[in-house]
């Protein structure tokens, strides 16, 4: 049982966790995105299409990639370049999202694909116990864990993550030392939109493989919550993920065996779970030593003086 | 600048929303053979969904288009995805405005607006889905989906070879709980071993949630799955375990073909016909319509290839003993899954009794939280 209930929580916690890690780069660049919800339908719609119609799971998966990414640029523009209100802009990039995947998603219900099969690790999958649960998901699962790794690599090992984090803590300074905080930004925003997007595909492709208006309901929302659990952290983020999809693989299980708990209550669970996290998370923020970057929603303007 | 750009993104994003609530009109080519005396009628329709939900909302469209092809019904019209609330009201209103005689809301939360709405249009009629309130100019429409799923329950029970059935519940509200319950008592009336264990999601609509809701109950020995949501995903987690599946409001059988037996399903074109003819005739009179297989409101779908010839025997047996009103779902004696006795022997629940259910009946495994 113990195996099984492993299995789901990381299933269950891995479009939370692409869509997470995607908000994070964005947020140690000093952009909030609250577009993550339209950015995850985007490439879950772009994603599906492009398996119906050319057959290449591996092709969905760049497609949705770019897709939510030519459509997270739009709020670049809007916030880095034109230094737009970020919380307006990521607002609109959700209702945005929904709206047009609603409509050129029509013809796209009811329609399946076969979408990502299983796929065991040679030896690892044969471990008893720890084989079934972790070694046994299909591809898109160890990408998220290895894109993890990358973005701890990239942040902490290399001189553009540090730029980057320089970036988001005090652009004025990472600019006088010769980064180019608008480009910087706008990367950043590119490639947290494309991981958003591939939280998505990930619902579309794998999780449940066909298209369905709204499908994501609501995890790019559990994602942005989740980026303050993380304290900006990859790894944590992957913490985070699974705890919160585990914790739903959990009730359901719950239900299944015949508990008596009243069903209200265990639907709670996620949700008050969340709120715990987040009181914890806040009182150590007031003890100074904040992970938060430190000019996260503020637009940077050279000619502005403080 | 900034003000403006701010402006310019809130005004398209106005517009774009303002676009996609617009009437959708279909008028009909030429009126043919339009009937000498009565009224002509002009529908429309308010969906809480998209048309292309595969669920509900189509299921309403598909009654729609019948009643569209009526000689006396010379325009019909819809709008989509109407979100429950003060939306709803100036949607309905605007309808009304327009010239629309015969308006049908198609959810819950449109009761309020609706009559709210009717009480200032006297001279349109207005039909509401689902709901308990009405007045001199607006009735209530809604089916006994209850029959059709003691049915779909009497395929599980039959089908089932480890006599657990495993239910993708939506919200612990009676429309569902009576669901449930049809469908167990269904499924023991055939099966008495069999067992219906219940996983609510909290969900009408999160295919990853309630796909996973399917696997728990399949994790645990069920092989057959049902649902009450509008998607298909516990279906295909039935597939993909080689368990079978019974689905709910429209025929999914190409997108499970390995696993689909039949579903309890909406033929809304009964009420909408007959209401058409009654506003066409200036017969209609406010009531609350509950009706059931005999008035072809509600049915289960054909039972697929997977079904064999004895089980379709025993549902079409008992189908027609519902329909010629030998047969009561809710008749007892009646025990909850508690042990105590629901329903008293010799006696049935009436419809207040069943349209406020709120106890489980005794095979199956779980709680209505009440």
């Amino acid at each position: 049982m113990i195996e099984i209930l492993l299995f789901a929580t990381i299933k269950a916690g891995t479009p939370i966790l692409f869509a997470t890690l995607g908000a994070i780069v964005m947020e140690r660049s000093g952009i909030i995105n609250l577009g993550i919800e339209g950015l995850m339908l985007i490439g879950a719609l772009s994603g599906f299409v492009t398996a119906l119609y050319t057959g290449s799971l591996f092709l969905a998966v760049v497609v949705s990639f770019f897709a939510s990414m030519a459509v997270g640029s739009i709020h670049g523009i809007i916030t880095v370049y034109l230094r737009g209100n970020q919380i307006v802009s990521g607002l609109s990039l959700t209702m945005f999202g929904i709206g047009l995947t609603a409509l050129f998603g029509r013809g796209m219900v009811g329609k399946t694909i076969s979408g990502f099969d299983k796929f065991h690790i040679p030896g690892l999958s044969k471990i008893p116990v720890i084989g079934p649960a972790l070694f046994r998901h299909d591809l898109l699962v160890y990408l998220s864990v290895l894109i993890v790794v990358l973005v701890s690599l990239f942040f902490y090992k290399t001189k553009w993550g540090l730029y980057l984090r320089s970036v988001g803590e005090n652009p004025a300074a990472a600019d006088t030392s010769g980064i180019n905080v608008l480009k910087y930004r706008m990367m950043a925003v590119l490639v947290g939109s494309g991981l958003a997007g591939l939280g998505g595909c990930y619902l579309s492709l794998a999780y449940t493989p066909f298209w369905m208006e709204n499908m994501s309901a609501g995890r790019g929302w559990i994602a942005v919550a989740l980026v303050i659990f993380a304290q900006w952290n990859s790894t944590r983020a992957l913490a985070g993920a699974y705890l919160f999809g585990g914790i739903n693989a959990l009730q359901l299980r719950m239900q299944a065996v015949g508990t008596t708990i009243s069903p209200h209550l265990l639907a709670m669970l996620p949700y008050i779970f969340t709120i715990i996290v987040l009181i914890i998370a806040t009182m150590r923020l007031e003890k100074g030593s904040s992970p938060e970057p430190e000019s996260l929603g503020l637009p940077y303007d050279r000619e502005d003086r403080k | 600048m900034k003000k403006l750009l701010l402006l310019a993104v809130i005004s398209a994003f106005l517009v774009f929303t303002g676009c996609t609530n617009q009437p959708k009109e279909e008028a009909k080519p030429e009126p043919a053979a339009k009937a000498e005396t009565g009224k002509e009628v002009k529908a429309a329709f308010i969906y809480v969904g998209p048309v292309g939900d595969a669920g509900w909302t189509y299921a309403h469209d598909m009654g729609r288009k019948v009643m569209a092809d009526l000689p006396f019904v010379t325009e019909t019209n819809y709008i989509e995805s109407v979100p429950e609330g003060a939306e709803s009201t100036r949607l309905i209103t605007s309808l009304a405005q327009k010239g629309y005689n015969l308006i049908f809301t198609t959810s819950f939360g449109y009761m309020d607006p609706t009559l709210e709405v009717a009480n200032k249009f006297p001279e349109v009629t207005f039909m509401h889905c689902s709901g308990y309130k009405t007045a001199e100019n607006m009735g209530t429409y809604f089916g006994r989906m209850y029959e059709p799923r003691y049915l779909a329950g009497v395929v599980a029970g039959k089908m089932t070879k480890s006599n657990i059935i495993g239910y993708v519940a939506a919200f612990p509200i009676p429309e569902v709980i009576r669901g449930i319950n049809a469908f167990t008592l269904g499924a023991r009336s055939v099966n008495p071993e069999a067992v219906v264990k219940v996983v609510w999601t909290q969900t009408w609509f999160d295919p990853a949630k309630e796909s996973d809701a399917a696997e728990a109950v399949l994790d645990v020995g069920a092989d057959v799955i049902t649902m009450h949501q509008d998607t298909p995903a516990p279906l295909q987690a039935a597939e993909k375990r080689g368990a079978l599946a019974i689905g709910y409001n429209s025929v999914m059988s190409e997108q499970v073909p390995g696993a689909w037996l039949t579903a309890p399903v909406w033929n809304w074109e009964a009420v909408y016909t007959k209401i058409a003819e009654e506003v066409h005739n200036g017969t209609w009179e406010p009531s609350q319509i509950w009706w059931g297989m005999e008035e072809g409101l509600v049915d289960i779908a054909p039972l697929s290839d997977l079904v064999p010839e004895d089980v379709k025997a025993v549902v079409n047996e008992k189908k027609a003993q519902i329909m010629s009103g030998e047969l009561k779902v809710f008749a007892g004696e009646l025990k909850d899954n508690k042990g105590n006795i629901a329903v008293a022997a010799g006696t049935e629940m009436s419809d207040g009794e069943m349209l406020g259910m709120n106890f489980f009946v005794e095979g199956v495994q779980g709680d209505t939280g009440n």
